[in-house]
């Protein structure tokens, strides 16, 4: 509008360089950019000290790995911008995880029916924590540590604490198939005209409002970057076995809660209700309702994380998620989601789990004994959190 | 012989002068009442008495019993004799009434804490300001007047020569505050001196010997309680001229918008205790309707339970624009045509992490959406439109608010509210904080929108304000309108001494 014009006319020099570095990189937060940075320089050194960590064959398993992380990190991030924490997913993975197994297995369901009863599970137990959160006022921490005892007891009740194999085929694919390659390579081709279609039609709408428009030259630029990025990912998946099922989950979950949270009007309201939740209720939001829906969804993705595990390991077992929540929540802070609530992003939580399942595959290749492993992922939480507390207050003064 | 003398004290704050070489002085075993407007400056020359703003933040001196202090810290402070009572009481709930009273100065014999000792010691300090309490009740089961008296018994047990008490029946009820009267009356006559801030004058007629007067930072004088009245110490506190700092228009108003009949609330938590008391007032189309009083007088939570904010239990008629409506949520309210500029506009207006155009469109995010979805480009044309109509400077629509003026700040919630386009906006402290320029801006924005037929609710504690911008002015005092000025009529003082609870 004339006035952004205005305002454009107005900056001074340096100003107008900054402003085309984000319109490049966008408006991701530091954290995620150092964790960018923090990613490339993990792989080098791991690809470095032993060259099998590059292979096709291992990046093909690091993606699959992350998998269940991820998933839960995407619903943590909602959680925690909104100022509450889920201690709970790590038992929900297990207890609906271990629904699966026995819908499918001892009550020989099929595999439709398998899914969507875990599913409604996974929803129903995130309804009963987010009800007494939002209505019941009891603390978050409280309420999913409660509950993380409680569904890890009930897991262990249920199934009489055996391993239940699952040998569904269909259910077994969810967690361990690859798409062919030519499917693969239309998927690709798909992302990269939808990057195309949707960059475009961005700038035909502002276009339309009068608006003013970034270079063509620097669109394209971006544009073209990410292409080559889903090119290279299809390549590398294809030199293995072709893009792995679980990892397609994670995309597609990332871009369904990339849209919620940047998009909706839903997403909007938690980013207010995290960032001062006196000035949300003020301004009319339904905070309890959707306190309550924030933690319906992190159920539900749990139990979407549940399918994929109990899929991959063709079996349920009382342990299965144990600690997930921490690996989730870790990978949400290291990708720039402040415990503070109000700020943090799902691509940076995505980031955060591809940094801590780079650290696990990568000291696990080189051999190292696993309290290196936890030594080293531990570190990694509370250096990025410093860096980023540092880096805030500079930017304070 | 003064006990305390405070002597040229000047203190700034960035953009403001808060003190300007006041002098303060206080007599051996008085009562000394310190009167002011809100803002006048009390409360910043009683942190200073008490260490809070440590020397050499400040100009001026400070005689203690005819000695030169400098005080670096709280302690210090302590150390000399100086206890202070501030009007949110210090007292931790959970713990008992003696382990408050010696907090931090537990008796100890090699680091274990002799719990006889200081239950014993506690038992006589409560019994001098008349508690009958033992020292081992928890100070949550206690009332908010027997809390003070707790506080008192905290600050004398320090061996305090000087008490200060700030605003100290704020939250009082009359039988609380006449025992807090007597024992004030009780200490005197053993010797303690006693500052007492406050602007209720009924209070301040009964217990003071000598009054001091503030305003503007300055000290306007010092009176003997014999050789004055309410009248002339209300003049005193006010005293200042109208200039042209307010845009006077002529308003016609129109029909009535809002009538609010018989309108009763309790507290949210202490269920029997009844806020407002028979709220009765009508609000016409095209005028700016003005609510003063003093601070706890009632004013914000008339509006917020207005609004739907307040939580408390509410009874009574609210009619808008003849139909009767039942506001129970803030979206029901929003939706009927209210909107609310809070008073606190860091704590409750914005979400400070949050740009400029997120901010704007908060309350109505489903003006620029559909589905669900929002469209950020009808999100830009509202956010642009009402930063130009209401000249607030940013960088940018994507710059986040905390980075912004006061002033700026405020525009933005104001144009939050304005794209509600409501019909009736009520602005609690509309200018608290900003600048004179940015004041005269939102002054000016009141009365266009007045001529755009929405009626105005201004609530403030600045009296010229007040006086300069309504049409009508209402003066609340204990939760209840005890008069009714047209602007025309008003003066400073009436409504002082209405507010204020003189005759």
């Amino acid at each position: 509008m004339q006035l952004q014009k205005e305002l454009q006319e107005h900056g001074a020099a340096p100003a107008a360089a900054q402003s085309r570095f984000s319109v490049l990189f966008g408006k991701m937060d530091v954290r995620a950019y150092t964790m960018v940075g923090a990613l490339i320089l993990i792989w080098v050194l791991f690809g470095i000290l032993n060259p099998t960590f590059l292979t096709s064959r291992n990046l093909s398993n690091l993606f699959t790995q992350m998998s269940v992380t991820s998933i839960l990190a995407i619903g943590m991030v909602l959680v925690i911008v909104a100022g509450h924490i889920d201690l709970s997913v790590g038992s929900i993975v297990g207890l609906t995880g271990g629904m699966a197994a026995i819908l499918s297995n001892w009550l020989e369901l099929p595999a439709i029916v398998v899914i969507l009863g875990t599913l409604a599970a996974g929803a129903v137990l995130g309804l009963l924590q987010g009800w007494l959160v939002a209505y019941k006022m009891i603390p978050a921490f409280i309420v999913t540590l409660g509950g993380m005892m409680v569904f890890r007891g009930v897991l262990m009740g249920v199934t009489e604490s055996m391993t239940i194999p699952v040998s569904d085929p269909v259910l077994a694919l969810l967690g361990n198939a690859y798409f062919a390659r030519g499917f693969g390579i239309i998927l690709g081709i798909v992302a990269v005209g939808f990057l195309f279609w949707s960059t475009f039609n961005k700038r035909r709408s502002r276009k339309k409002y009068d608006f003013a428009i970034a270079p063509l030259s620097i669109d394209i630029f971006k544009v073209a970057g990410l292409s080559l990025l889903v090119a290279v990912f299809v390549a590398v998946m294809n030199n293995y076995k072709g893009i792995p099922f679980p990892i397609i989950f994670v995309i597609v979950l990332a871009a369904i809660f990339y849209f919620i949270s940047t998009k909706t009007t839903f997403g909007r309201h938690i980013y207010a209700i995290g960032g001062n939740i006196e000035a949300a209720r003020l301004s009319g939001i339904n905070i309890k309702r959707k306190t309550m829906l924030i933690f319906v969804l992190s159920g539900l993705l749990g139990s979407i994380a549940a399918i994929v595990l109990t899929s991959r390991l063709a079996s349920a077992t009382i342990t299965a998620g144990n600690m997930a929540e921490m690996d989730a929540i870790a990978a949400c802070v290291i990708g720039g989601t402040s415990l503070m609530g109000g700020a943090g992003t799902v691509i940076g939580a995505i980031i955060g789990a591809l940094v801590m399942t780079s650290l696990d595959n990568g000291m696990s290749l080189m051999g190292l004994e696993s309290f290196w492993q936890y030594v080293v992922k531990g570190s990694i939480l509370v250096i990025a959190v410093w860096l980023d507390i540092s880096n805030r207050s500079k930017g304070v003064k | 012989m003064y006990v305390l003398e405070m002597a040229e004290i000047s203190k700034e704050f960035p953009g403001v002068k808060a003190l300007d070489h006041v002098n303060f002085k206080v007599k051996q075993g008085e009562i000394h009442a310190l009167c002011g407007e809100n803002g006048a400056g009390k409360s910043t020359l009683m942190k200073v008495l008490s260490g809070l703003y440590p020397a050499g933040s400040y100009g001026g001196e400070i005689i203690i019993s005819g000695e030169k202090k400098e005080f670096h810290k709280i302690t210090d402070a302590e150390k000399a004799g100086i206890a202070i009572i501030h009007q949110e009481l210090a007292l931790v709930k959970e713990m008992t009434i003696g382990e408050n009273i010696f907090l931090g100065a537990e008796p100890t014999r090699r680091g274990a804490i002799q719990w006889d000792e200081l239950y014993h010691q506690a038992s006589l300090w409560l019994k001098r300001v008349g508690l009958h309490h033992s020292p081992d009740t928890k100070i949550g089961n206690l009332g908010i007047g027997q809390q003070q008296l707790v506080e008192i018994a905290k600050a004398l047990s320090k061996h305090t020569k000087i008490l200060i008490l700030d605003e100290p029946t704020a939250a009082l009820t009359e039988s609380e505050v006449s025992i807090l009267m007597g024992i004030l009356n009780q200490l005197r006559s053993e010797g303690v001196t006693c500052v007492y801030i406050s602007h209720k004058m009924p209070e301040v007629f009964a217990l003071a010997d000598s009054i001091t007067v503030l305003r503007d930072g300055r000290t306007v004088a010092t009176l003997d309680r014999n050789e004055t009245d309410d009248d002339k110490v209300v003049s005193l506190m006010v005293g200042r001229e109208l200039t042209e700092r307010y845009p006077r228009v002529e308003h016609t108003p129109g029909d009535v918008v809002l009538e609010v009949r018989n309108y009763n609330v309790w507290h949210p938590e202490k269920k029997h205790h009844r806020v407002l008391r028979d709220i009765e007032f009508t609000l016409r189309k095209g005028e700016i309707l003005g609510i003063a009083g003093l601070m706890g007088a009632g004013r914000t939570e008339l509006v917020s339970s207005l609004f739907g904010a307040y939580g408390g239990r509410a009874e009574g008629t609210v009619h808008i624009e003849g139909k009767t409506v039942r506001i129970r949520a803030i979206a029901e309210a929003i939706k009927a045509g209210i909107a609310l500029v809070s008073e606190d506009r860091k704590r409750q207006g914005l979400v400070m992490g949050m740009d400029v155009k997120r901010n704007t469109t908060l309350a109505t995010l489903h003006k620029v959406s559909r589905l669900g979805v929002v469209n950020e480009n009808e999100e830009i044309r509202w956010a642009s439109r009402y930063v130009q109509e209401l000249k607030t400077k940013t960088a940018s629509l994507e710059t986040p608010v905390g980075t912004l003026s006061g002033g700026n700040q405020q525009k933005v919630v104001i144009g939050k509210w304005l794209m509600s386009s409501p019909k009736i906006l009520i602005m609690d402290e509309p200018t608290r904080g900003i600048d004179v320029g940015a004041k005269y801006e939102i002054y000016n924005l009141m009365n266009q929108l007045v001529e755009q037929g929405v009626a105005i609710i201004m609530i403030s504690s600045e009296l010229p304000e007040v006086l300069g911008m309504s049409d009508r002015i209402l003066v609340m005092s204990e939760g209840q309108f005890v008069r009714e000025y047209d602007w025309r009529e008003a003066t400073q003082e009436k409504i002082m001494l209405a507010a204020t609870g003189g005759k």
